[in-house]
């Protein structure tokens, strides 16, 4: 894969090319309802579904509460099961490791598991620049490998392809990397998923590494978890000699019994079925039975700043199920690539600012902004993230961040209308001066909103960001407190406005 | 609370607010001294801009048995927003002011419901009508169907539902600005949804939501008419 993120332009820019595209449009919508409407039907069914997400919290916040103890306890399971643990402060370091354990078996490909987290680090592309070549196995992951596109979706990365786009992906791309599909292929599901199958089992059974992430580890036993749809992680985990797996250090769980609680959670959030169908765990080298050298590569890569981070701590809960994302009324519009992160949607916009840091590139700063605030995500997060929350208060983070620099427009804007506002007296006299306008544009424009109010259309920039597309009410000549001491609270009678033109009556006498 | 909003730009509905109140019997004041709940700012990251304007709006209600207001979205800024500008201040005197005011803040609907204890307000409005629930009043506030249970009240209204009701309309306070193109690509799905029920009125309980998704449908000629929930409820045989 050589798409790249870096160097996207930020959102509200990204968003607007995405807007255009019809059939991105169309793939998404589609998409993301039918996901969304599966989890609501599944959620539904399960009558303690608050308190397994109230336990899903407790467990997550009780172990990111004490970290560094399950994490000592991780490791020295993993290591008397005869594992080797590596630690990774950032993402070079991971990659380096992971390329060192390759290069150690003389081999120039390995097979993957789907992982976030070894996109976040840019294992792929890092793998490359050494001679290695990863496969991606999952088939949308594979998808989006041979098309050379960028994932934008975290459960779905080819969310935004439909089955058209995907048989020219297949026809164009297999043959330059391993089996060729088939010339008479089809856009049926089970044809293209008949053509995967049959390029992918050549470098399952070839490879001798694989590369996997893990949904969870489990500190007390030693064991890691992955949970697929598709049989390709089991494939991965099962036939190569060598397996290393990259985990972020917020995948723990204390125990197995933690564990049961998370198996529940998470496929009826993420593809919205009662269980999945594959579910691998693996507790160390088995003699005879599977790979028998056995890496972790335990990745902090910014985690520890979430950490830090009093209100954004909760976000190192995820589970990564994207029940956010296909309920988050502007990732169904733009799509994932619109957010110039390996993590789009809701999360993304929490996780990558804070993973980055803010304050040091306008991409990572627009994000926090990438909402509407409308709380959708709240509802259906299965450990209770307030990404509203967060992103406010990343918005606070980024404007301080800012602090102490010229002000720009907006903070100009921003602190003239917070000037108004702190005084009432002040408030009065912008809000007479805008009836003046309202009266101005009253009499020259000739527009009226359906109901009979002036209104105003097209302004130029910067009221161009609201009128381009939207009439505004020409502001009224009367306010509500000029309104309220004209009349002592509706006491004593003026001539009645008009619910059309409430701004005609005549009651300048208490104008000072 | 009459919010800023209502204040510089639809002064109509806070007179609606005050003409129902009164006839159902409450004593009703305006305190002149209040201004805007500091939403805007504390969404937008701007929290020591949001601190006087918070420190004036604690001032301003101190000693009310109750505030009122037609917006969910400005009342959840009060309740639940406000401990947080007050954190940033640093100041405790503003922190207890703000814990003694938020739950004190209801919104209209809330305030019908559950203080008066009223479904029927005694409105007659011969009109077909749609609701929308606003995100805030929905899932910060959780007003439930208190708005359509003093809707299906009114006389005369027939009300239609409101397909894929519950989603974003795309105003977002600054967002509406900040990301305009997704902003108006959300808001012309909600107008569509609009358009095809058929309805002649667009209701909701926030001016701010109003705006844009009327902004939309009078942009597009759609010849619906977007109107607060204040003042469907405030109208009578008597007095539209």
């Amino acid at each position: 894969m050589s798409a790249t993120f870096v160097g996207m332009p930020p959102f509200p820019e990204a968003a607007r090319a995405a807007l255009g595209d019809t059939q991105l449009r169309q793939n998404l919508a589609h998409a993301t309802r039918t996901i969304r409407d599966k989890r609501a039907a599944v959620v539904a069914e399960v009558d303690d579904w608050e308190e397994l997400r109230l336990a899903g919290a407790q467990i997550k916040d009780r172990t990111l509460g004490r970290l560094d103890h399950y994490l000592l306890q991780l490791e020295e399971s993993l290591q008397s099961r005869g594992v080797s643990v590596h630690w990774a402060g950032d993402a070079e370091q991971a990659c380096a490791i992971v390329a060192k354990i390759a290069k150690d078996h003389g081999v120039d490909e390995v097979v993957k598991v789907k992982s976030m987290t070894t996109q976040e680090i840019g294992l792929n592309e890092a793998l490359e620049a050494v001679g290695i070549a990863a496969w991606e196995t999952d088939l949308a992951e594979l998808i989006v490998q041979l098309g050379d596109d960028l994932p934008s979706h975290i459960l779905v990365p080819a969310i935004h392809r439909n089955r058209a786009e995907i048989r020219q992906i297949f026809l164009r791309s297999m043959a330059a990397v391993g089996r060729p599909a088939p010339g008479d292929l089809t856009d049926e599901p089970a044809a293209l998923a008949a053509a995967a199958r049959a390029h992918l089992r050549e470098k399952f059974l070839r490879a001798k590494v694989a590369v996997s992430g893990a949904n969870f580890a489990v500190a007390d036993s030693g064991t890691l978890v992955i949970v697929e749809s598709e049989g390709n992680g089991r494939m991965c985990l099962t036939l190569p000699e060598v397996l290393v797996s990259v985990v972020g250090i917020e995948k723990l769980v204390p125990t197995w019994s933690d564990l049961d609680v998370f198996l529940r959670l998470l496929p009826r959030s993420s593809t919205g079925e009662r269980m999945n169908p594959y579910t691998s765990t693996w507790s160390g080298v088995t003699p005879g039975d599977g790979p028998q050298e056995m890496h972790v590569v335990l990745l902090d890569n910014g985690r520890t700043n979430v950490l830090a981070n009093d209100v954004g701590r909760q976000a190192l809960r995820c589970i990564r199920c994207s029940a956010c994302l296909n309920v988050c009324p502007v990732y169904e519009r733009v799509g994932g690539h619109a957010y110039g992160s390996v993590y789009p949607g809701p999360i993304g916009a929490i996780i990558t600012p804070m993973l980055r840091g803010v304050g040091k590139d306008a991409a990572t700063d627009a994000l926090p902004y990438a909402s509407s605030l409308c709380g959708a995500c709240v509802d259906v997060c299965p450990v209770r993230i307030d990404i509203p929350e967060i992103l406010v208060q990343l918005r606070a983070e980024v404007v301080d961040a800012h602090r102490g620099q010229v002000p720009k427009g907006k903070d100009l804007a921003m602190k003239g209308a917070a000037w108004a506002f702190a005084k009432s007296g002040r408030l009065a006299l912008a809000e007479r001066a805008a009836g003046l306008s309202g009266l101005l544009t009253g009499v020259v424009g000739r527009r009226r909103l359906p109901g009979g109010r002036p209104a105003i259309g097209r302004l130029p920039w910067p009221a161009s960001l609201w009128t381009d597309a939207r009439d505004l009410p020409s502001p009224p000549r009367q306010s509500f407190r000029v309104w309220w001491k004209a009349t002592d609270g509706g006491r004593v009678p003026q001539t009645p406005p008009t619910r059309e033109n409430p701004q005609t009556s005549p009651t300048r006498k208490t104008q000072s | 609370m009459i919010t800023c909003l209502n204040d510089a730009m639809f002064p109509e509905t806070g007179q609606a607010v005050v003409r129902l109140l009164k006839r159902l019997g409450v004593d009703v004041e305006f305190p002149v001294a209040q201004t805007c709940c500091a939403q805007p700012m504390v969404n937008t990251g701007y929290l020591d801009e949001a601190v006087p304007i918070v420190a004036n709006f604690v001032d301003a209600f101190a000693g009310y048995d109750a505030i009122v207001t037609p917006s969910g979205s400005c009342a959840g800024s009060a309740r639940n927003q406000h401990a947080l500008v007050a954190r940033r201040s640093g100041d405790p005197a503003l922190a207890a002011a703000v814990a003694a005011t938020a739950p004190k803040v209801h919104e209209l609907s809330e305030f019908l419901v559950d203080v008066l204890g009223v479904e029927d307000v005694g409105a007659y409005f011969p009109h077909k009508v749609t609701y929308h629930p606003t995100c805030h009043s929905l899932r910060m506030l959780g007003v439930g169907d208190r708005p359509l249970r003093l809707l299906q009240n009114v006389r005369g209204l027939h009300l239609i539902d409101l397909p894929g009701a519950e989603e974003c309309c795309g105003f977002g306070g600054t967002f509406a600005v900040k990301n305009p193109d997704t902003s108006v690509a959300m808001g012309g799905d909600k107008a569509r949804n609009v358009r095809n029920t058929g309805a002649e009125v667009l209701v909701a309980g926030d001016n701010s939501c109003l705006m844009h998704i009327g902004g939309v449908l009078s942009r597009q000629r759609a010849g619906v008419r977007v109107m607060h929930l204040a003042e469907i409820l405030a109208s009578t045989e008597d007095v539209q």
